[in-house]
């Protein structure tokens, strides 16, 4: 048998998760998208709740769970808003890195202040001519004494700005992914410095800019991990990366669909109301069921990252694929079934739609989920 | 000082309620419990008295079916030291009335001896706000009830509660039985390393049996219903016909 009831801890941070979200920051995500306002004070409430570094170890301040416990506390989170939750997911993949590949030193540096969110991290590996082939970036670290000097340009870079503290994967070496080293680079470093906040279809509640590194001087002892490990590093972090991405559309297609059931509950037409009539019943049903048979992969996949199981970055890809891609159908769905006022932003439905869109871009875009996925598929057989 | 603090498992306050078939009571089954929103309240200002140095030490206690050990877990994750669970029905439906759960918290206290009891003012599920009442009086205690504010300085309790019309400010003497009100304070949510924490700290079993009290219903349930549905309303396309239309109601 294998079993999918969740146990009374997993029960338990999943419900104080939800209250969060619900009374935290869904009455205000409609606001902050509108605004472009990035909560940092709600996201220090967050880390307060030890949501801020839920998978990194408790000697550093972590909160030292798995990764199924980490899908289902995302999912909760992005019930109230799939931004801020997915900014919280990709600080909290941040902390794991540097709990993970980090020194002593580094660690009791930067964990137990990025674990209460006073201090924010942002991820750096993308650049402007570098996304999916991400071995191919450019930016480079050269030796000087005692320091690297670091010049290039990262894109898409979500807290930039706002961020104290940046991952950035550099070129050491010669070229292709043995030759990349990960760095940890403070805000207010000479020569580094942010584009503007992009304007963009959604998750507007967390800055995406350019992170600019020109001659930027880092101490040596800043590198995270050893020299020539980036690429492995970032690799690494992506797998956890992907399931907590979909554990946010996840969530976003959960609350759409919860809406439209009330919804479809009160809308009337043709006398009676929208939930009483049996083809808009079917398509809830299949609503439904996508939820669910995402819920699943993601568990699974979670489930085999928690395992350190040979299979689980096929199963992370799997799942990110199928999970971003069904949930962003969904809240489209949802969007349909409230008709005219699902396109109005007063019912959030939108937004969540927009949100999830990019769902199935980041973190390595589906196609490349495919691409992971049919290699493996090749590779056994 | 220890401060005791019972809790009661409720159906959650964001579930829409379903009446039983047969009108016996509210459907409770397969549905989302939590504890009573005025006794997280009550939970909250315990553990703000500890963090101020007043109370040394909270217990949870809880009466009724033995899933309410959840409801238990909630108050030691949220800051509570210990629980006292009391096992006093098998069915979720057997709700135990105030003067039973008066009786066995009596019992409790007398084996415990805290020096305060903060309590939710009522139960969201039958609304009897009578337990904190009845426990009082069993005890001889003094009460300070519908609390929105509370200090504890030496043997008294400085509590103002919030009554028709305003605010009244007493002093009790204590040990003395306080009822949480709404705006006594913004329960914290418990953090995640804190609920795990909370599986290490004890929690102790008893049986209504063990304090001598009979649980067995003095009340009746006559019947239960929903309130009646709302009625669909009418657009109208001036004030005029509004005005109009409220007098034909009788409304002005």
């Amino acid at each position: 048998m294998i079993d999918f009831t969740p146990s009374e801890d997993q029960l338990a941070f999943r419900e104080m998760a939800e209250g969060f979200a619900l009374n935290e920051l869904r009455p205000n995500a409609i606001e902050w998208d509108e605004a472009k306002h990035f909560p940092t004070d709600v996201l220090a409430q967050a880390g307060a709740l030890g949501l801020g570094a839920i998978y990194t170890r408790d000697d550093v301040g972590g909160s030292g769970l798995g990764r199924v416990d980490s899908v289902m506390i995302f999912e909760a989170l992005a019930k109230g808003c799939p931004t801020i939750a997915a900014y919280i997911s990709i600080h909290n993949m941040c902390c794991w890195m540097i709990d993970t590949y980090g020194t002593g030193d580094q660690r009791a540096a930067w964990c137990p202040k990025l674990a209460t969110m006073d201090t924010l991290a942002s991820y750096c590996l993308t650049e402007p001519g570098a996304g999916s082939d991400a071995s191919a970036l450019s930016t480079r670290a050269v030796k000087d004494g005692d320091d690297y000097l670091l010049t290039g340009q990262k894109q898409f870079i979500s807290g930039a700005g706002t961020s104290d503290v940046y991952i950035v994967m550099a070129r050491t070496g010669d070229a292709g992914p043995g030759g990349i080293s990960a760095f940890l680079v403070e805000k207010d470093t000479p020569g580094l410095s942010f584009g503007a906040n992009e304007r963009k279809m959604g998750w507007n509640a967390q800055p995406t800019r350019t992170v600019n590194m020109d001659n930027m001087r880092v101490p040596a002892a800043n590198m995270l991990g050893a020299e020539g490990k980036g690429f492995n590093i970032a690799m690494s972090g992506l797998n956890g990366g992907r399931i907590n991405i979909a554990a946010c559309s996840l969530g976003g297609a959960q609350a759409a669909l919860d809406a439209t059931v009330a919804y479809m509950r009160d809308r009337k037409a043709f006398g009676k109301a929208l939930i009483a009539m049996p083809t808009l019943q079917f398509r809830l049903a299949e609503m439904a069921t996508k939820v669910e048979v995402a819920r699943t992969i993601l568990w699974r996949a979670a489930s085999s990252l928690d395992a350190k199981a040979p299979e689980a970055t096929t199963l992370c890809a799997m799942a990110k694929q199928f999970v971003t891609d069904e949930c962003f159908n969904v809240a489209n769905d949802a969007l349909q079934l409230h008709g005219g006022y699902g396109y109005l932003s007063e019912y959030g439905i939108e937004k969540i739609v927009r949100d999830l869109r990019v769902h199935q871009i980041l973190e390595g875009t589906n196609e490349i989920m495919r691409l992971i996925v049919s290699r493996s598929v090749i590779a056994e057989n | 000082m220890k401060v005791l603090v019972p809790v009661k498992r409720v159906i959650d306050y964001n579930v829409k309620v379903r009446v039983k078939a047969d009108g016996s009571g509210v459907d409770l089954a397969n549905v989302k419990m939590s504890m009573n929103p005025f006794d997280e309240i009550a939970v909250e200002e315990a553990i703000r008295l500890k963090e101020a140095g007043v109370a040394t030490e909270i217990v949870a206690v809880s009466i009724g079916v033995k899933q309410a050990q959840e409801t238990l877990r909630t108050a030691l994750a949220m800051g509570a030291d210990r629980a006292i669970l009391v096992v006093a029905a098998d069915d979720v439906h057997q709700d135990i009335e105030p003067l039973a759960v008066a009786k066995i918290l009596k019992g409790v206290i007398d084996a415990e001896e805290p020096g305060l009891v903060i309590a939710g003012k009522q139960a969201i599920d039958n609304d009897m706000n009578a337990t904190g009442q009845m426990l009082a009086a069993l005890l001889g205690w003094g009460q300070a009830t519908f609390a929105s504010e509370l200090t504890v300085e030496g043997d008294h309790a400085t509590v103002t509660r919030e009554v028709d019309g305003g605010l009244q400010t007493i002093k009790v003497t204590l040990p003395a039985i306080v009822t949480a009100d709404l705006r006594l304070n913004e329960p914290r949510y418990a953090s995640l390393p804190n609920i795990m924490k909370a599986k290490k700290k004890p929690m102790e079993e008893k049986t209504a049996a063990d304090y001598g009290v009979d649980v067995t219903p003095r009340l009746q349930v006559v019947g239960t219903a929903e309130p009646a549905a709302r009625q669909a309303g009418e657009m109208v396309g001036s004030v005029d016909e509004l005005v109009a239309k409220l007098k034909a109601a009788g409304a002005i």
